[in-house]
């Protein structure tokens, strides 16, 4: 900073004054909008709030838009949990094991190439991977995995049906099988990065005490690289919470408990794309605006929570 | 009792029996990670695999010029295409486009040029959670700015949207392309009389030209692929509007969110439609995340 001091000393004109005024007018948009995101939800969702009150409405497990006109958030919170936390731990040791064939095994023409192709991952567009997932992946998970399974839970344990659940193929499962592989990228990226950063002599030191190569990777390079691991895994969290699209077309938009393990379930993202369009009652568009309001609570804590897990590791460092 | 010799020899093999079998995990992890590392690729190109297979399969000089028009149309046979989507997925991200530069531009200036400006903390914090918000959040912001006093779907709301995705991304990119700008640019600038302004704006910012520009585009890239924010606001149209205009006022079709009607649709016609423009949606969008990384790695090499 010491050098950018004598700016200081520099008189200040009437036309750098009026610079600053338009930038700071500009820049102060996007304070409005984050804090109008916060007020437009929290205001649209008033009604519902008043109406079902602050833990009846997040506690609710009715979410019926039909005829009893009741709106409770659970079954959306729950399913969002469901599918990013089951996300995360289908997608954690995938993504950690790739960033370390690349960092680690990998000749560089392969890890670059490797490297690219997960980037690709991030680079397509959630719907294209939905609608791969609705007329490709989700028909061969029904007659490949769901049939076959039930099927055979029938024969042996048909206490275990209501667990599983009808086996149409849009379900919790697929759309979290989903939802790992579009947080891959983000796992692998923070966790290559925690392993570039792992000195040189760390390495050296366990090879010199006689360690294999999986040694060194397990005793040397993963303990150095865990608070990287960790922010990646959270962002990839924070991307599963929040991913829309994808979830909205393979979930199959159920919006009422008894969720199962192969059947239908529902998000927060995906209750509100499937529903606000078509929303006509005031309840109705009040509560969707409502939930919309939670998204934002739990997004805000989960960045927060990667933003000072990153700072953390970074201190560390210094 | 063994014999001293003995006892080593006993202790070597025992060794030398666990040496192997470190070799050995070490070996099999390595096949592990390498499998683990496939499984994480092999969907990716099964599915880039399928949309352009049957992607290819779908388009033809219709789909390019059409209009989309009722289901009906498609079922008959008749000529149909995502003309319309085409031009209205233009239109609504060009404005998009226009509407966050000068806001993430300012932004940047401001996070870079005046360090110690007492807006920016405040500026930093709420840019970062706009930034890790749902792109669906985005939508609803759209919706509730727009569309309700506007009283109709239209594609300024999207292309609201949109912007609301992308000036986070450019604000932080501008930031740092910026503060990559070597300081003794702008004492060069101040040193002949320059004020800060023309220094900035006619000094630095060219200087920081190529980082600004790929900045924009990867925040482009982000926006171009999402549908969750145009669900509510641009809404999407089976027909050409009847006056320009109404790209902007009416509800206006774009690619990903005309994918997603195409995709749960119960016609087949359409669903054959749909991998056409997920394929030219992944084009495009993939496209633009290439160029912008190939422009990053040759910015890295000039440096």
């Amino acid at each position: 900073m010491s050098d950018r001091d004598f700016i200081r000393a520099i008189p200040v004109r009437s036309g750098d004054k009026l610079f600053v005024r338009i930038l700071e007018l500009l820049a102060a948009v996007i304070i409005l909008l984050t804090v109008g995101l916060a007020i437009i939800t929290l205001h649209g969702g008033i009604e519902a709030f008043r109406e079902f009150g602050l833990t009846g409405f997040i506690g609710g497990k009715i979410w019926d838009p039909g005829v009893s006109k009741q709106f409770g958030a659970l079954p959306f919170l729950v399913g969002t949990a469901v599918t990013s936390l089951g996300a995360l731990i289908i997608a954690f040791f995938p993504a950690v094991a790739t960033a370390v064939f690349i960092s680690e095994y990998a000749p560089e023409w392969l890890a670059k190439l490797v490297d690219n192709l997960v980037n690709l991952i991030a680079a397509v567009p959630s719907v294209v991977i939905g609608l791969w997932g609705i007329f490709v992946f989700v028909p061969w998970m029904r007659e490949a995995v769901y049939q076959p399974v039930f099927n055979w839970a029938m024969e042996h344990y048909p206490s275990l049906l209501p667990l599983l659940g009808n086996p149409v193929g849009y379900g919790l499962t697929s759309a979290t099988i989903i939802l790992a592989l579009m947080i891959i990228p983000f796992i692998v990226a923070l966790t290559k990065d925690a392993i570039d950063q792992v000195p040189v002599e760390q390495r050296e030191a366990a090879y010199a005490l006689g360690a294999t190569r999986w040694e060194v990777i397990r005793m040397a390079v993963l303990p150095y690289s865990k608070g990287g691991i960790l922010a990646g895994s959270i962002l990839g969290l924070g991307r599963a919470l929040g991913e829309t699209m994808a979830v909205a077309m393979l979930i199959g938009n159920k919006n009422t408990f008894p969720f199962s393990l192969f059947g239908p379930g529902a998000t927060i993202p995906s209750v509100i794309i499937s529903e606000f369009r078509e929303a006509v009652s005031s309840m109705h568009l009040s509560s969707l605006m409502a939930i919309g309001l939670l998204l934002f609570v739990i997004s805000m804590l989960v960045n927060m929570l990667a933003a000072w897990m990153g700072k953390k590791v970074r201190n560390e460092r210094a | 009792m063994k014999g001293h010799d003995e006892m080593i020899n006993e202790m070597r093999k025992i060794e030398e029996k666990a040496f192997i079998w470190r070799q050995i995990r070490s070996s099999a992890m390595f096949v592990v990670v390498t499998l683990s590392t496939m499984l994480v690729i092999a969907p990716l190109v099964i599915m880039i695999g399928y949309v352009i297979v049957n992607g290819l399969g779908a388009i033809d000089a219709d789909f390019f010029t059409g209009e989309l028009g009722s289901p009906a149309r498609a079922m008959a046979g008749k000529e149909t295409g995502l003309g319309h989507t085409m031009i209205g997925t233009f239109v609504v991200d060009t404005l998009a486009l226009i509407i966050s530069a000068p806001i993430g531009v300012a932004a940047g200036i401001l996070l870079s040029e005046y360090p110690a400006h007492r807006l920016n903390p405040l500026l930093r914090v709420m840019n970062d959670t706009l930034n890790g918000m749902p792109a669906i959040m985005k939508g609803l912001l759209a919706f509730a700015l727009i569309v309700r006093p506007m009283g109709t779907f239209s594609g300024l709301s999207g292309s609201v949207a949109l912007a609301i995705v992308m000036i986070p991304i450019a604000a932080r990119s501008a930031e740092s392309a910026l503060s990559n700008v070597p300081w003794a640019i702008r004492e060069a600038g101040l040193a002949i009389g320059l004020p800060r302004w023309r220094v900035i704006m006619s000094a630095v910012m060219p200087a920081a030209k190529n980082g600004l520009v790929t900045g924009f585009l990867l925040a482009f890239a982000r926006a171009a692929g999402e549908a969750a924010p145009l669900m509510f606001t641009s809404f999407g149209s089976n027909y050409l509007p009847d006056h320009w205009m109404g790209f902007i006022l009416s509800p206006v079709d774009t690619l990903p969110q005309r994918l997603y009607a195409l995709a749960v649709s119960p016609y087949k016609e359409w669903h054959t439609m749909g991998w056409g423009a997920a394929l030219v949606l992944m084009v495009f969008v993939a496209g633009l995340f290439i160029l912008a990384r190939i422009l990053t790695n040759k910015k890295l090499q000039n440096a």
